[in-house]
């Protein structure tokens, strides 16, 4: 499997297999991930492939999954452990937090915690309750803890490649929602892409786009719409939300001198504020109206049927950027 | 010297075969059409029901649906020896139980249809909705019990839990400080023998789930989860030993899941169809109706008769479910707070703005 068009989906299979072939350290381990190759089968084919010591299904207990992980961690092994949803991972944060986000830390470097924790997050894909939120921020929050978010197959590729090799410990967030929305061409050579970095989709000189995850497709359609009305958006994936990249978005956002942030996450001390804040200290001088947000409200995900009255849309950013653009002081 | 400082065992109870044919003389109080009669007709309602909702699913009516095929005597039984202020903690397969406590046909699609109304029905009283995190209805139970026990209340809680929760740490938490406290509360697991595609086998070693309950110094017992008879018995005594403040009981139903995990799941991915086969052979709902008819208290037409009845039920629940007006948007923000705060109602008023928006097309029409 190499050099063709795959899904995003696809793509974390892809960077798993070559993470697990170049390094015996790498070990895969969640709940269903080995026979059934995952609920959404991002583990596929791996046990057949790799065995179960390298492939291994866990007990029912995400606490045990985050606690092996940081104990296998810290031996020099490299775990890639699979939360099935985002919405079971808080039984993990202690042991993400108060031991994998400080390890290096408080050994000061005589210990490690390089370990992956993947799990699908975000909605649109009619699922029962609690398999649906987005809560990016709270991990993202965690000093030592990496959030990493792709939005593409090859940026999924990439990014989980450099997650797995990284020598932190990475919060991998899939975005299911498009997890087979397209195909793209993946070239399976190994290459990682950074974690430090921002990725600039478009060139525009209008206004800035900043999004991440499923929220990067409507951002893109909306940009295309925008185009069409003579607006030039430049579009920017923050791909690694902890540590953030804020001099590519500062040096966007001065050169268009307006902005608007969209994510799926609810609008309160979502990762969007901690943007707008630092472009309020960093590009003030530059802005020409106010940055805007295009989020989640601040209310729970709802169930299924009405997770479209809060998911936002391409609409939603079209408004907000025209009005940005209207903006007159 | 080496003394024994304990030494524990985990008793299994049966009476009817898996053809339902009496393992030995039957009890007593199990002679007589009441309640098996009872028992029966609510298996076979929730049977119909599951049949329903997976045919509703897969015909894009109702989101992703957990299936209770093979675990009805358990919810029956349970359900059914529950007192109604007696408090139930649900996991997510529980249709049935919820059902038998109050619970409306037309509420239990509307949940599975993806409308949080579907939790809000009075009937369900002071149970707790549905819980789909795994394990933590354990704790929640035990909270409750805490709460009965502290307010001098002689009601029983019960929870059910699948067998690969019972890794979890809440389950042995909750089990651990039930014992402690000493607290009114029934943990049944129902066994059925999968956690999606993990098999019973790798959750954990010991022979019996049951006997989890000895570290906890709780008396923990198994049962044969498709034998109603059985089922009625060990349910019934725990509840009674609850109410009675005589503490905690942890019952493993041995059962089996015939469905897949749930709608959204292929089982054939993982699961040997000769096991399934096997499983089908020893399935409840057809033992007690062969123990029903051996007895006289059954026939073929009073089964086409209830089969007829609770079809009709289902369908006219189905055409209920469908005629629910969809929630307003005003619903997502009401009860987020006790009182909308200034900044949320802002948002539900935009909320209703773009829902207009939305209505009528999107911004190209304004
Ligand atoms: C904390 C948590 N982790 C993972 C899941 C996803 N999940 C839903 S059901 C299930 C398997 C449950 O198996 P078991 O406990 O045996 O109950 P059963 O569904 O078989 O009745 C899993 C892993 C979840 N709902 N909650
Ligand atoms: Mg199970």
């Amino acid at each position: 499997m190499s050099d063709h068009a795959i899904t995003l989906l696809d793509a974390v299979n892809l960077a798993l297999a070559r993470a697990l072939d170049e390094d015996p350290n790498v070990v895969l381990l969640g709940e269903d991930i080995g026979t059934n190759g995952g609920v959404f089968r991002a583990t596929d084919g791996l046990k057949a492939r790799f065995g179960e010591r390298r492939v291994i299904d866990t007990p029912l207990a995400e606490t045990m999954i985050a606690g092996l992980s940081v104990g296998m961690a810290t031996q020099g092994l490299r775990p890639v452990a699979e939360i099935q949803f985002m919405g079971f991972i808080f039984p993990t944060m202690e042991h993400m937090i108060a031991h994998a986000a400080r390890m290096r830390h408080r050994t000061r470097g005589r210990l490690s915690c390089p370990m992956v924790l993947r799990a699908p997050f975000g909605g649109g894909i009619h699922a029962p309750e609690h398999h649906s939120e987005s809560t990016e921020t709270l991990l993202a929050h965690i000093p030592g803890l990496r959030v990493v978010i792709p939005s593409s197959p090859a940026r999924a590729y990439g990014l989980l490649l450099a997650a797995i090799r990284c020598d932190d410990p990475v919060v991998f967030l899939e975005p299911k929602r498009i997890y087979r929305a397209s195909k793209t061409l993946v070239e399976d050579n190994g290459e990682a892409l950074p974690l430090d970095t921002c990725f600039t989709l478009r060139e525009g000189s209008d206004i800035t786009l900043i999004s991440w995850g499923a929220m990067i497709s409507e951002t893109l359609t909306a940009a295309d719409r925008l185009a069409d009305e003579g607006i030039s958006c430049e579009v920017i994936d923050v791909a690694t939300l902890n540590p953030i990249d804020h001099a590519t978005l500062v040096a966007s956002v001065s050169k268009t001198g307006r902005c608007v942030i969209i994510h799926e996450a609810p609008h309160h001390a979502g990762m969007g504020a901690e943007i707008e804040a630092t472009l309020s200290e960093q590009a003030l001088t530059y802005l020409q109206a106010p940055p805007r947000r295009v989020t989640g409200d601040d209310t729970i995900m709802p169930y299924y049927r009405y997770e479209q009255l809060y998911l936002p849309d391409v609409d939603d950013i079209l408004i907000a950027v025209r009005e940005t653009m209207e903006y007159s002081g | 010297m080496h003394e024994i400082s304990y030494q524990g065992e985990i008793r299994l109870t049966r009476y009817l075969d898996d053809q339902g044919v009496p393992l030995g003389e039957m009890p007593k109080w199990a002679c007589g059409d009441s309640p098996w009669v009872t028992y029966y007709q609510q298996m076979v309602l929730a049977r119909q029901f599951d049949t329903k909702a997976i045919s509703l699913q897969r015909t894009g009516q109702m989101g992703t649906y957990a299936s209770l095929l093979g675990a009805e005597a358990i919810d029956v039984v349970c359900a059914s020896l529950m007192q109604p202020d007696d408090v139930l903690v649900p996991y997510y397969r529980n249709h049935a139980m919820q059902m038998i406590r109050g619970m409306s046909l037309t509420q239990l699609f509307l949940y599975w249809g993806g409308d949080e109304r579907g939790s809000a029905t009075p009937e369900m009283r002071r149970d707790l909705p549905n819980c789909v995190p795994i394990a933590t209805q354990c704790l929640h139970a035990c909270g409750v019990a805490t709460a009965l026990k502290l307010r001098g209340e002689h009601q029983a809680v019960l929870t059910m839990i699948g067998d690969g929760g019972t890794s979890k740490g809440d389950f042995l938490e909750a089990i651990n400080v039930a014992g402690a406290w000493q607290l009114p509360v029934v943990f049944i697991i129902n066994n059925n023998q999968w956690a999606i595609s993990v098999p019973r086998s790798k959750q954990c070693i010991a022979p019996t789930l049951a006997q989890k309950a000895l570290g906890a110094g709780i008396r923990g017992e198994q049962v044969d989860g498709n034998d109603a008879v059985a089922l009625h018995e060990v349910v019934g005594q725990a509840l009674e030993r609850a109410r009675a403040g005589k503490g905690p009981t942890l019952i493993e139903a041995l059962s089996y899941r015939l469905s897949d995990h749930t709608t959204a799941d292929d089982a054939t991915r993982y699961r040997p169809s000769d096991e399934l086969k096997a499983a089908w052979a020893r399935e409840p709902v057809a033992r007690l109706r062969n123990w029903l008819h051996s007895q006289g208290l059954w026939d073929e037409a009073r089964e086409q008769a209830w089969q007829a009845e609770t079809r009709q039920m289902i369908e006219d629940a189905v055409k209920a479910y469908q005629a629910i007006p969809p929630q307003t948007v005003d619903e997502l923000y009401d009860y987020v707070y006790a009182e909308c705060p200034a900044g949320l109602s802002e948002q539900r008023e935009q909320a209703r703005i773009r829902q207009q928006r939305r209505e009528q097309g999107g911004t190209d029409h304004e």
